[in-house]
């Protein structure tokens, strides 16, 4: 008899993809700019480490806070003992008004239909197993956040159809992939439950149009299907267009009392927005009851520290902290992500015009041997082991096209960026060395080709002082 | 309305609209009058006593002054700031190495040092609950089986069943033999298992045992780690309550005691459950653990810890508190202390109204043998006295029925979660219920006004408040 479950013997998990192999290899040889200076640059990390500072400053003027007291009493007997899976309630009203804060509070959000979670892996998961069975489906848009292949499959046997986006569009999400995609499910004979979309998106860093989010309203109508959106990074939206939530929509379309109101579901986290992942601090918001209610009861298997719940209590209760936090956090990615651009086009590399994320969707097609997934795998492993940047290859995330990679920026100091960046400058120079009349002839081509999409196509052939002044 | 919530019904799983979670038992009739009208000594003084809670809050004294001396054990303080950004940023899945060798320590010191564990086997979960679930995960498939002895902790029916698909087998013990687990109420559960077509994959103990509150012996733990090993089915033991054992003339022997010894034993199927929640009374910081000998097991719960981490805040705190040896070692003795005087109090106080308890050594609570009380030896009578006590005497109980007992008449009573006055009036409203004149032939020896006056029993109370009583 097999001792152990299929669970264990399987690889669902997904962590045997190479969004994670790319995670050893620079586990063995992490760079650091005074000891291991040729060392691997992790850029697959999606993390905020840029404003730290802000967190500790609150800290020290708060240490109340920090040492389980409130107005001066010790409360550390309190927090202890509460492991109540309705969570603290004062940790979930400052979580609501800091959401709502997020969306310019065009939308506010009721701390009863908060169900908190340890991170939005456990949020993600929790929903699947609420709103599918085993051998359902969920449509989701590519390419998408590889930790899904985990996080909605694994343990609860849902499937993931994909949704097949492009870059002939900027990877938008139109109504006829929709339709094929919900078509694919049913030739595999999968009951599709719903689709799941990240937005702001992970990978490509950009927030979901309007039109995008009508068409997925539209859709889920008719279909009588769940919509999830993972909102995960809707408070590292820092330039233009802002974010617009489904939630907003749905208030603009006046659906509140309408049965799809009902069937849409956000997860949001503090990982990246207050770059605390460690905290494992998650959340499910839901409008409908039941939902709200067997989440509630799931959230068991994974309670956020009461600790934890009570420090974050206290500092997302002070507006002005999370109002200057807010504003000085956006201008800081928005600063990185120029300095990454700009370190990327001196490379003579594009990227999908973003606004929003830690990382940026990067255009590497040019230098691919061929227009395939191993080529773009032989690129991915070139990049990790000669150049020693650890970059998540796109088929990771389930791109339909080879040669696109994501590359984080929010994640090492800015030294380290310009580090990253000129090694990537003598690679691509060494693959592609002349920057002739022909490379400039294709590209040209290619910007003829693509003339449809919005995607920053800056190159430095011509002014490389233009663009260290951007 | 009717067929627009039928029609929501079908949008979510089975998972969350059936009963799976167990809520709707009426284990909880007690919990709700509690959450109704919890007693408080001025404000509410006929109110509801908790007994049904088995926490653990007699040692919260030394916690608090550790945590005054040792301010660098929070990162969010002054002293402990330093750490703040490397731990907040913290969420790689096998946990902080020092949090891993500070619970590794803990659990051996619990064990009396006689046996090491291993920091590399230490999994993190979200509390005991994920840990459970966790493991049922990794070794069962839906469908298949544990055996668990009677009477057992209710909240398995839904951790280990809910999500996962695995049923429980009960394997039945008797209080003729004081609730032993012998070879051949295995050997019975397991034979009926198969008849049944149910695949046994496991057998889960809780030792020392919820909610009767005894440690198994040397000679019945090394019979049942024979029995697995004859089936080649796994062996996972709860050891949270491992640190309350309060006499010291039966030590506690971890299953990981046993197997050291006998090591012809094949430790692939040996696993443990721990958590801080019992021990250290921290049932908020949510701090489970999966300890496995198992490697598959180890590798694979520790990938599903992504859904249940512990926060790295909460990480820092025990590791700092958890690797001071000498806090530890008070702690521990402390705590054994002042349990077994709790304990102490409470039987002696129950003799005196002749209410027998299960001859225990171990955990948060008593069972009280109310058998004789019972108006007939049936479940229906157990529940009309616990209403009874629910809704006259104000005090939440468990009864068996609600631990899958086979015999009625057995009240489990938690005597750690509350401090000593509140402890008294619990015994004085018992007494009173004893006295009462409907069960006055049912008890055997009233004591007189004068025996009471003289009882050891040092009741701080006033006469005139005992009077009230009668």
């Amino acid at each position: 008899m097999r001792l152990l479950s299929r669970k264990v013997m399987r690889n669902t998990h997904g962590q045997d993809s190479s969004y994670f192999l790319g995670w050893e290899e620079y586990e063995k040889n992490r760079y650091d700019h005074v000891n291991n200076p040729k060392g691997i640059i992790q850029m697959g990390l999606a993390e905020n480490q840029l404003s730290f500072d802000l967190l500790e400053s609150w800290l020290a003027k708060n240490p109340d806070a920090a040492g389980f007291r409130r107005n001066g009493q010790f409360i550390f007997r309190e927090l202890a003992l509460f492991q109540d899976y309705h969570g603290l309630p004062d940790f979930k009203k400052a979580l609501v008004d800091f959401m709502a804060e997020i969306r310019g509070n065009k939308v506010s959000f009721d701390p009863n239909r908060v169900v908190l979670t340890a991170g939005a892996t456990s949020a993600n998961e929790t929903l699947m197993f609420c709103l599918a069975e085993a051998g359902d489906a969920f449509l989701l848009p590519t390419p998408y956040y590889p930790g899904f292949d985990r996080d909605l499959k694994w343990r609860t046997g849902v499937e993931i159809v994909p949704i097949q986006c492009t870059s002939s569009n900027g990877f938008r999400i139109t109504e006829s992939a929709l339709e094929e995609a919900y078509r694919l499910a049913h030739k595999r004979n999968l009951r599709v439950k719903g689709v799941l979309v990240t937005n702001p998106s992970n990978p490509l860093g950009t927030t979901m149009s309007l039109d995008e989010l009508n068409l997925l309203l539209d859709f889920i109508t008719e279909k009588e299907i769940h919509l999830i959106s993972d909102e995960i990074y809707s408070g590292t939206v820092f330039s233009s267009p802002g974010f617009v939530s489904i939630m907003e929509i749905m208030k603009d379309r006046k659906l509140e009392n309408s049965e799809v109101f009902n069937r849409v579901h956000i997860v949001y986290s503090l990982s990246k927005d207050l770059g605390l992942p460690g905290f494992r601090v998650g959340a499910i918001y839901s409008n409908d009851n039941m939902v709200v209610d067997a989440a509630t009861k799931m959230s068991s298997f994974g309670l956020v520290s009461s600790q934890t719940q009570y420090l974050l209590s206290e500092m997302l209760s002070d507006k002005k902290f999370t109002k200057n936090y807010i504003l000085e956090n956006h201008k800081r990615l928005k600063q990185r992500q120029r300095m990454l651009i700009s370190g990327l086009e001196k490379a003579a590399v594009s990227c999908l015009k973003s606004n929003a994320g830690l990382f940026c969707w990067v255009d590497m097609r040019r230098l691919l041997s061929s227009d395939t997934f191993e080529a773009e795998m032989e690129l991915w492993k070139r990049i990790v082991y000669e150049v020693k940047l650890n970059i998540s290859p796109g088929s990771s995330c389930h791109c339909t096209e080879p040669g696109w990679f994501r590359v984080c920026f929010a994640n090492m100091s800015e030294d380290t960026l310009k580090v990253a960046m000129r090694r990537l400058k003598v690679f691509v120079e060494s693959i592609s060395p002349i920057r002739s009349q022909s490379n400039h002839q294709a590209l040209k081509n290619t910007r003829r080709r693509w003339s449809l999409t919005n995607w920053v196509f800056r190159l430095s052939f011509h002014d490389d002082r233009e663009l260290e002044e951007r | 309305m009717a067929a627009n919530l039928r029609n929501q019904n079908q949008l979510l799983s089975k998972m969350a609209i059936g009963d799976g979670h167990g809520e709707n038992s009426s284990y909880f009739d007690g919990w709700k009058a509690y959450d109704k009208y919890p007693y408080h000594p001025e404000e509410r003084p006929d109110g509801v006593i908790q007994m049904g809670l088995a926490e653990n809050q007699l040692c919260f004294d030394l916690i608090q002054d550790w945590l005054m001396k040792n301010p660098e054990a929070s990162i969010c303080s002054p002293d402990g700031v330093l750490n703040f950004k490397d731990t907040a940023i913290f969420s790689d899945y096998h946990g902080l190495p020092e949090f891993r060798e500070a619970i590794a320590k803990f659990m051996g010191k619990v064990r009396g040092d006689r046996v090491k564990f291993d920091p590399d086997r230490i999994v993190m979960s979200g509390g005991a609950t994920g840990a459970q679930e966790t493991i049922a995960f990794c070794l069962a498939d839906p469908g298949d089986a544990f055996l668990v002895p009677t009477p057992y902790y209710p909240g398995f029916d839904r951790v280990l069943t809910w999500r996962t698909g695995v049923q429980l087998v009960p394997v039945f013990c008797a209080s003729s033999n004081n609730f032993k687990i012998t070879k051949s109420a295995l050997e019975a559960a397991y034979g009926k298992a198969q008849e049944l077509n149910i695949r046994v994959k496991g057998l889960l103990i809780t030792n020392p045992s919820n909610p009767l509150g005894t440690i198994l012996d040397r000679e019945t733990l090394k019979e049942i780690v024979r029995f697995i090993n004859e089936k080649n089915i796994h062996l996972v033991c709860d050891e949270i309550y491992a640190a309350t054992v309060f006499t010291n003339q039966h030590n506690f022997v971890s299953v990981s005691e046993v197997i050291e010894e006998d090591t012809e034993r094949n430790r692939d199927l040996i696993h443990i459950v721990y958590s801080l929640s019992k021990d250290m009374g921290l049932p908020g910081f949510r701090v489970g653990i999966v300890y496995s000998y198992n490697d598959a097991v180890v590798n694979c719960a520790r990938k599903m810890s992504s859904f249940g981490l512990v926060s790295s805040q909460t990480q820092h705190l025990i590791a700092a508190m958890l690797s001071d040896d000498e806090f530890v070692d008070r702690f521990i003795a402390k705590s054994k202390e002042l349990l077994d005087k709790r304990r102490k109090f409470f039987t002696e106080g129950l003799e005196q109204v002749k209410i027998d308890c299960l001859n225990g050594n171990a955990s948060l609570f008593k069972r009280m043998d109310f058998r004789r009380l019972l108006k007939d030896q049936s479940f229906e009578a157990e529940m009309e006295l616990l209403r009874v006590i629910i809704n006259e005497i104000k005090l939440n109980v468990s009864p068996s029925s609600f631990f899958h007992c086979s015999e009625p008449g057995w009240f489990r009573v938690c005597i750690a979660n509350m401090d000593d006055s509140t402890m008294e009036v619990d015994l004085l409203r018992i007494t009173y219920f004893m006295l009462q004149n409907r069960y006055r032939n049912k008890v055997v020896k009233v004591p007189t006004k004068k025996q009471r006056q003289q009882s050891s029993l040092k009741r701080s109370l006033s006469r005139r408040k005992m009077e009230d009583f009668m």
